[in-house]
């Protein structure tokens, strides 16, 4: 009410515009020429080929080129074994862990929900490290199994092209299980409590209350959680890089680490490497896109 | 399947979350041991404390200057924040309050370039930072994380909770609006920029792969260049390389569990 007198007062709509672009102009002049322009930049680069700055207009011949490139066909493939393996087992994992910390008269929750959400304190360059340091040929995990005599010989799961997508998978769900999981905790903290005592009385089991109740009450944060890694997942780059010597071996190549080899470790190509970056926009969007409809169509 | 006895489902859980905090926390000791052993007795998996933490610091400092390291990362984490949150704080201010059909079709462009990775934006910004000479300085990689989307929603969200009272109280008192948001927000939602600190500190302190591709010089490398440079090493000394990680976790430890509460409502600021 008090605003529609305002707006109708002669010379407050100026006022209101200048004060406006005043708060919002510094951040919007930031983000147009640091988020707005690389990206169009990026389009403009990926329509064209060449070394250093000799650029020539291609057209479609870096999309062409991509289909032909094995190196681009394995960065891709290693992307999308860690974002089909990797996230829905965090994301299950981290359910899980929020519906135990979750329970009823737990003793040490504090203690223990710190306990796993500590890993997501770390940096990614310093984890990927430890992670490298616990892996290595002759390093504590082998010696550990030598001893237990799970294994006769260590195995090389650093250099190894299936062990080294284990510990990228290992080390990642590490990393952020617990950041996901306090998501989770907090929405389970707003469901009403009286919806899982009627299931109780109705004696429908705690694994059923866990299906039924908690999951599609949590759907949105679920899918905001899900989007966000699948995003993450797709811009890996520092644990491929830090654990497994990502830029030396191909075994754990993904696309952003490919493009960063494009880019600042080959002879430059910044046009092709501009068209493997917008695979991953599209990819992040195709994705994003899917999980909302799938999200939606369960309603 | 018929209810599983009460006390079965709480050993199981007691123990799921036991094994859970262990290997949680495994790493973060495993680190600390490690920083005091030497270099084949990390690799050969020792875990008791030893006494090789002031050798192995001291072949750190041989490697790298550790003292102009860490006034590196702190310095570009330092002032980064600073100014992502004042400029990041005014927008989500600016949009929630002076709303306007333009400003708020700009806003929703600004929500969906949250969805654009950094792996399409580095090129063209390495280029722009090196047509306008900057590459190879901290201004280059402090500069594009300044105008932080999720830092802009973040504030807005959170301005929503902003008691329009107190703007009308002051607006009465004839202040100006920088000045009520200067010294009224500003005070009134400290809590909201600790959380927003938080995680931008967090974001400048591990940033990699932007200082990687922009920091040259040695004497203006970060902690994560350093750790990941004696990592990628042919032949690495991980009992140096613990003592760094230990350097590089302390002071994000630090901010945690000084700030803890702030810090899981900073994360959670964007699903509120």
């Amino acid at each position: 009410m008090a605003t529609a007198a305002k707006a109708a007062r002669p010379g407050y709509r100026r006022y209101y515009d200048v004060n406006g672009w005043f708060f919002v102009g510094s951040a919007i002049t930031l983000i147009s020429v640091f988020m707005a322009y690389p990206i169009i930049k990026s389009l403009w680069l990926s329509l064209h080929s060449g070394q250093g700055s000799v650029m020539k207009f291609v057209g479609f011949g870096n999309i062409e080129r991509l289909f032909s490139d094995p190196i681009f066909m394995i960065a891709l493939t290693n992307t999308f074994i860690f974002l089909i393996i990797q996230v829905p087992v965090m994301i299950v994992l981290a359910l899980i862990m929020a519906s135990c910390l979750n329970m009823p008269n737990l003793k040490f929750r504090s203690l223990l929900r710190t306990a796993v959400f500590l890993p997501c304190v770390t940096s990614l360059v310093a984890y990927s490290v430890l992670f490298k340091s616990m892996f290595s040929y002759d390093g504590l995990i082998n010696s550990m199994l030598l001893k237990t005599g799970l294994i006769e010989q260590s195995i090389p799961f650093l250099s190894d092209p299936f062990w080294a997508k284990v510990v990228v998978i290992l080390a990642l769900t590490w990393r952020w299980t617990g950041y996901n999981m306090i998501f989770y905790l907090a929405a389970m903290q707003n469901i009403d409590k009286s919806i899982y005592e009627a299931a109780r009385i109705d004696g429908i089991s705690a694994t059923r209350r866990f299906i039924s109740i908690t999951v599609p009450m949590l759907k949105p944060v679920i899918l905001f959680t899900t989007v966000t890694s699948t995003i993450g997942t797709l811009q890996l780059f520092d644990e491929p890089m830090n654990i497994t010597q990502g830029l030396i071996s191909d075994v754990t190549l993904t696309l952003s680490l490919y493009i960063y080899k494009l880019s600042f470790r080959f002879v430059p190509n910044f046009g092709y490497a501009a068209t493997v970056s917008y695979v991953i926009v599209v990819l992040v969007a195709i994705l994003a896109l899917i999980q909302f409809y799938a999200a939606r169509e369960r309603d | 399947m018929k209810n599983l006895p009460e006390t079965l489902r709480m050993a199981f859980t007691y123990v799921f979350l036991s094994v859970m905090a262990f290997l949680s926390l495994f790493p973060f000791a495993w680190m600390m041991i490690g920083a005091t052993n030497s270099n084949t007795d990390v690799t050969k998996g020792k875990i008791t404390f030893g006494s090789a933490f002031f050798d192995n610091y001291a072949k750190l400092t041989e490697l790298f200057d550790v003292g102009q390291i860490f006034m590196n990362s702190t310095k570009i984490a330092l002032i980064g924040s600073f100014f992502t949150l004042l400029v990041s704080s005014m927008a989500g201010y600016g949009f929630e309050i002076f709303r306007s059909a333009l400003r708020e079709r700009i806003y929703q462009a600004l929500l969906l370039s949250m969805m654009v990775p950094f792996a399409a934006l580095m090129i063209p910004l390495f280029t722009l930072l090196a047509s306008a000479d900057i590459l190879d300085t901290h201004m280059a990689v402090i500069l594009p994380t300044v105008a932080s989307a999720y830092i802009v929603f973040y504030f807005r969200q959170s301005t929503k909770a902003f008691p329009s009272e107190l703007r009308e109280a002051a607006r009465i008192d004839g202040l100006k609006e920088w000045q009520i948001f200067l010294f009224v927000y500003v005070p009134v939602m400290r809590s909201t920029y600790a959380a927003a600190f938080i995680i931008v500190f967090m974001t400048a302190w591990n940033n990699f792969l932007w200082p990687l591709i922009v920091l040259q010089s040695n004497e203006l490398k970060t902690i994560t260049l350093a750790i990941s440079s004696l990592g990628s090493s042919y032949s690495p000394d991980f009992g140096v390389i613990m003592v760094a990680t230990v350097l590089a976790t302390l002071p994000t430890l630090f901010v945690f569990f000084a700030m803890q509460r702030q810090f899981v409502q900073g994360m959670l600021g964007s699903v509120k």
